[in-house]
């Protein structure tokens, strides 16, 4: 029987090898579990674009882009699954949306000479390309995030933190301690104490974090949360009477259905984002002649314009443009993933491209090289409006502290570097 | 007709009490070892090995494990997950801290080190049973994750708390890390899954897994017959935890490469194992097999049927994947509830008859 199986799945996998013609980025995406939510607005907006790319432009370069679809349901043993199931198919990119799916693959993708590309989270030191040659973090990442909030913190306080008291509520995961570093220099820096509160996956359950909350009364609280557990600590928040605009929540805790269920009481809310958000950008005329009307959206698009399906199309349009990069260099529409990698390292999405491609002031400028995988770490904050029911951007893009992360990043790259034998290039 | 024991003539007690007593069976074993170790290896390439026949084997080591403290010592336990992640963090704290040793000695070690983690764990055992002692074990499995979480010193202070595994070789061939071939990381798994299913076998047909079932079966009966009970269950608890820590040591260094305590040693894992070895027969090395196949094979394979082969939405496939595997798993236990290898026993007693039944 299990013979049989095999013979029947061998089957179902020779059937599904593609032709090769055309420009594969698969899509590990999740819609089911308790991140499903969040993880299918991000996988639609990533389709989308894609759509967009191939039903207007005919593709990129002349060549349409396939994204066949994996669910991994944020486990890593069915990311792996799904990795070595599309790898074969001429993969040019990988975007699992899954820190823990992320440290799985950075030692295969480099195995494999595949580019990973995890904007806002997975591994911050992968910003220093010496090391991580293959994995690509801009235009932020996670210690750039925590610096961004401190430093509006700074603002709030007239450019003090002395002896301030901030919570960090955080998913007891690699996803959810990759923070906590950078905050404690941060902490050391500017005099204020760091309070960690780990959440455990998935987060349904955070009584005891937010009565000692109540207790301590900490003047701020920052949150690395995702799926399931940001919605909990924002009702927990509401529940105690905590001030929402105290409250910030990372890139990842700051979408609509984390503050939709909780209702007038997420009013203030806070978090940090890298782009835009909403649907006053010229790119929805197009998506909506092309891909909208058509019918063509990924599930019908019911998300269009939030908070998550904005972050999936701009992973979407930075791998495009890296692909459109690569072509230019090797001269060539088909490229291979080696040469989608020279892309993303040339790759300069300046103001002007922005504008160009329908999205005017979107994301920060991203400018990547050899040495530098991670851009320039700008990041902004954005506020909860709950009776208008939309988010709003409340700060510029601002400049993390580099003085604190480049030493950080630094120590945390040599160390996978000496833990794995790699030598620096560059 | 071609499956009897006619014919096959025994002339010692040694060719009676063998494994597969069965001339059919037995060949039938000696074929299946000498593809799996022979064809196999020339043809996998690195789907089929890293996401099918790798997680098998894993699966169904831990499956062993669990099957000789749950299936034959009759102690219920809720903590592979945690005793797993003991398995794994040991082969790394051992695998970066000797780089020089072949890492199938670390992967021994490892069982080695689960196997007295166990033991400490299988203490509660003595006083209480049942359910109360797989609320103890439910407790090991929360301690266990919590601690590889809360003390840096195991995961040597990464910022981020995940281990990752460096690359070691054994005879020159890489077996852990991103440049391992499909064909060495099937074959080392292999070759721990049949050796310690011979092992495994060949304990619990002996006197040590006699008072392992004598326990099981009543423990005050088997005191009085004089099974220490002390002994009894102490050594279930250490091979199995051995058994265990092999497969976490396994799932984390050969099979992931990189592993955090709470996503993949949690408490749905101890569960996955618990109903591997109810699906695939409680007291049986093949049901643990069968089990652990299927679980781990059926999931790959309806995704892979309903999506690439239908063409349906990947989060409609997933739900639907859940639902055939949920009612697969109650169909099986109404027409068979002691499980896939029963069910295996029985068609064997039928073909032992065909074509005359009585």
């Amino acid at each position: 029987m299990k013979l049989k199986l095999a013979t029947v799945a061998l089957g179902a996998v020779m059937a599904a090898a593609p032709a090769m013609a055309d420009l594969v980025v698969p899509n590990l995406s999740y819609r089911t579990g308790p991140y499903g939510a969040n993880g299918t607005q991000y996988a639609d907006g990533f389709n989308d674009y894609f759509t967009l790319l191939n039903e207007r432009d005919g593709g990129i370069g002349g060549e349409r882009v396939r994204t066949p679809e994996c669910e991994t349901a944020y486990n890593t043993e069915k990311g792996v699954e799904c990795y070595e199931a599309t790898k074969g198919s001429g993969a040019l990119v990988y975007n699992p949306l899954s820190t823990g799916i992320t440290y799985q693959l950075i030692p295969k993708v480099a195995a494999d000479k595949i580019p990973l590309y995890t904007p806002g989270y997975g591994r911050t030191s992968a910003k220093n390309g010496k090391i991580f040659e293959w994995v690509f973090n801009a235009p932020a990442n996670y210690w750039d995030g925590a610096s961004v909030a401190i430093k509006y913190l700074l603002d709030q306080n007239g450019g003090s933190l002395e002896g301030k008291k901030i919570a960090l509520v955080y998913h007891n995961s690699a996803y959810g301690k990759e923070p906590i570093r950078t905050l404690q220099e941060l902490g050391k820096k500017h005099g204020f104490t760091l309070t960690e509160l780990p959440v455990d996956p998935p987060g349904q359950e955070q009584k005891s974090q937010w009565l000692q909350i109540r207790c301590d009364k900490p003047d701020y609280v920052l949150m690395w949360g995702w799926g399931v557990m940001n919605q909990t600590a924002i009702q927990e928040a509401a529940n105690i009477r905590f001030p929402m605009e105290n409250f910030i929540g990372t890139y990842w805790s700051g979408s609509e259905v984390d503050v939709k269920p909780v209702g007038a009481g997420a009013n203030g809310y806070k978090a940090l984002t890298f782009h835009g958000v909403g649907m006053d950008y010229p790119i929805y005329e197009d998506m909506k002649k092309h891909v909208i009307d058509p019918g063509k959206a990924s599930q019908g698009g019911q998300f269009v314009g939030s908070v998550l399906y904005s972050r999936g199309m701009y992973a979407a349009v930075v791998i495009a443009e890296a692909i459109a990069k690569a072509q230019e260099l090797a001269g060539t529409p088909q490229i291979t993933a080696a040469q989608l990698r020279d892309g993303f390292e040339a790759l300069d999405i300046t103001p002007e491209r922005l504008a160009e491609l329908g999205l005017p002031d979107f994301g920060p400028e991203i400018k990547m090289s050899c040495d530098n995988h991670g851009g320039s770490g700008m990041a902004r904050l954005q506020q909860w409006d709950a009776s208008a029911g939309k988010w709003t951007l409340i700060t510029d893009f601002t400049q993390p502290d580099q003085d604190v992360l480049d030493p950080l990043i630094l120590e945390d790259s040599e160390a996978y570097a000496k833990e794995a034998g790699i030598s620096p290039r560059c | 007709m071609f499956y009897r024991e006619a014919g096959d003539f025994k002339t010692s007690y040694r060719d009676d009490g063998q494994t597969f007593p069965i001339k059919l069976d037995r060949w039938g074993y000696y074929a299946i070892l000498a593809v799996a170790f022979l064809v196999v290896p020339l043809v996998i390439d690195s789907y089929w090995a890293n996401a099918v026949l790798v997680p098998f084997l894993i699966y169904a080591i831990a499956a062993i494990g669990l099957n000789i403290l749950t299936g034959y010592a009759g102690q219920v336990s809720l903590g592979t997950g945690g005793f797993m992640a003991v398995g794994a963090y040991a082969v790394y704290k051992l695998m970066v801290a000797f780089p020089g040793v072949p890492i199938v000695i670390h992967i021994l070690l490892a069982g080695a080190i689960t196997a007295v983690v166990g033991m400490l764990f299988g203490l509660p055992s003595l006083r209480i049973k049942g359910f109360y002692l797989a609320v103890a074990t439910l407790a090991a499995q929360f301690f266990l994750v919590w601690l590889f979480n809360k003390v840096p010193w195991f995961y040597n202070y990464s910022a981020s708390g995940q281990i990752n595994a460096p690359e070691r070789t054994m005879f020159g061939w890489a077996v852990t890390g991103p440049a391992t071939t499909a064909s060495a990381k099937y074959l080392i798994c292999l070759s721990f899954a049949v050796g310690l299913a011979w092992v495994a076998r060949n304990l619990t047909r002996g006197s040590v897994g006699r008072k392992w079932m004598a326990i099981r079966d009543m423990d005050i009966a088997a005191e009085i017959i004089g099974v220490n009970p002390l002994t009894a269950k102490l050594s279930a608890f250490a091979v199995s935890s051995f058994f265990v820590g092999i497969a976490g040591a396994l799932l984390f260094s050969v099979y992931l490469g990189a592993a955090e305590a709470s996503e993949a040693f949690g408490i749905n894992k101890s569960f996955l194992v618990l109903f591997m070895i109810i699906i695939g027969g409680l007291g049986s090395i093949f049901g643990s097999f069968a089990g652990a196949a299927f679980l781990v094979l059926l999931p790959v394979f309806l995704k892979n049927v309903l999506v690439a082969q239908f063409g349906w939405p990947t989060d409609l496939a997933a739900h639907i994947e859940l639902m055939i595997v949920g009612a697969l798993i109650v169909f099986f236990l109404i027409v068979e509830p002691h499980g896939l290898a029963r069910l295996w026993a029985l068609t064997k007693e039928k073909l032992r008859l065909w074509p005359f039944p009585h």
